[in-house]
């Protein structure tokens, strides 16, 4: 094997992550990026989207929400506002928050407020795919 | 000498003052674990920020982003981070001797100082012997949010690019152990390229060109003030963590003291009394020889 990555995952509130880890695959601003060990200098906005990392033949997951990715040849740094564990997640909570982001997109009103509860609602369905993947395992 | 009545409300007094300092230690050691927790869990973060941020600014044009100028230093401005409360023993007075000797440092070289105040024990401080102050923040301890760093993370970006200061220094206490307390100085604006981490600088300057997502521009602008936001928000919970801190070990002093006070006068106290008896014995042994 060509050497493995250094993935760290850090957030404002902890460090969620530090491990090595074979492949790395990142929601950029402009689309997902994956990483393998080597990659070039590279630094990247993220968006609202699912962070998959590999080690040996297990895929992980995590939910991201917006942030920054810095990519080394033997790294991977990423910083998001918020990031979950897919294990962390709960369907039933999630799929509440789903409904609910449906329901005030519905509901309307300012602008603002239709934005905003477009983006929950974003958020919220990443987070129930990300959990409900995790909890059938081989459907990767 | 005191009287014996005198003595016994000194003891009660003393014993009142301890039960307080007592009950403070209990309340900063409870919020010093709290605080503790978040300033540990916050630091990768900002940390991670930074060596981005200064590996980052070694590889960009300087010009290529208002926040990122070096200008010649004229005007500069200290960020004094206090604390709302006294009682935390020489937390505050640190920050301010050494900002004050910061501050006459600069000033002897020709630049014009001024203050930004976050605490009111700085604030105050300040204030009385009237120094130039253009911003303050007080009373944001008791409910701290990275609201707060938005703000004040916001204020300093926009007066950079303003030009109201060139150069931007932090003096703040930063969190070492629950026991200790260190002063930091530090420059926050304009970002610079070195930094203690010596692996990444290394590393950085090895490589050659880096690749960005989105353009650079619009890269440094989101980071940018998000890096300012970040680092506030740390040195704000570094501050809170060590006052927490700080005030546990006041407290306990203050407690111990106290209890060595009420030992002290106890004795004498008890001393006193026998004295009295003793002396009134005498006086009854005394009659009755008389009497004989």
């Amino acid at each position: 094997m060509a050497g493995k990555i250094l993935l760290e995952v850090v957030t404002p509130e902890k460090q969620l992550l530090s491990q090595e880890v074979d492949e790395v695959i990142a929601p950029g601003s402009e689309g997902e990026f994956g990483v393998l060990p080597g990659h070039c200098h590279f630094l990247s906005t993220l968006k609202i989207g699912e962070l998959r990392y590999r080690i040996g033949e297990q895929s992980n997951s995590m939910a991201i929400l917006w942030g920054f990715a810095e990519v080394t040849p033997t790294k991977v740094t990423i910083m998001a506002e918020v990031a979950e564990k897919a294990e962390d997640i709960s369907i039933e909570r999630a799929t509440e928050k789903v409904a609910e982001a449906e329901r005030r997109l519905q509901a309307g009103g300012l602008p603002s407020e239709v934005k905003e509860a477009q983006i929950s609602l974003e958020k919220a369905r990443l987070r129930k795919k990300i959990a409900e993947r995790a909890k059938k395992p081989g459907t990767h | 000498m005191p009287s014996l009545q005198s003595l016994r409300r000194k003891i009660a007094a003393f014993k009142n003052t301890q039960k307080i300092t007592k009950a403070m230690k209990m309340v900063a050691a409870a919020k010093l674990k709290r605080s503790q927790d978040r300033i540990l869990s916050a630091r990768p973060y900002a940390h991670k920020m930074r060596e981005v941020l200064s590996n980052l600014s070694r590889r960009v044009n300087r010009s290529s982003h208002p926040l990122l100028q070096k200008r010649e230093v004229k005007k500069i401005e200290v960020l004094v981070v206090t604390s709302d409360r006294g009682l935390c023993g020489g937390f505050n007075g640190n920050i301010v001797r050494k900002s004050s000797e910061f501050v006459r440092q600069c000033e002897a070289r020709g630049v014009h100082v001024n203050l930004s105040l976050i605490g009111r024990k700085g604030r105050d401080y300040f204030k009385r012997r009237s120094w130039p102050i253009r911003q303050e923040w007080t009373g944001i301890f008791d409910k701290l949010s990275f609201e707060h760093a938005i703000d004040i993370g916001g204020d300093l970006t926009e007066n950079f690019v303003k030009g109201t200061f060139d150069e931007l220094y932090v003096v703040y206490n930063e969190f070492k152990s629950a026991i200790q307390q260190r002063v930091i100085v530090e420059k926050l604006f304009p970002i610079d390229a070195q930094t203690e981490f010596g692996a990444t600088q290394a590393e950085g300057q090895a490589s050659g060109s880096y690749l960005y997502e989105p353009d650079e521009a619009g890269l440094l602008n989101a980071l940018l003030p998000k890096h300012f936001q970040v680092q506030a928000y740390r040195i704000l919970l570094e501050s809170a963590a060590a006052e927490h801190g700080a005030r546990m070990a006041a407290m306990d002093g203050a407690t111990r003291n106290a209890g060595q006070l009420i030992k002290k006068v106890t004795l004498y106290y008890n001393k006193t009394r026998q004295a009295a008896i003793t002396k009134e014995l005498m006086d009854i042994v005394g009659g009755a020889e008389a009497l004989k």
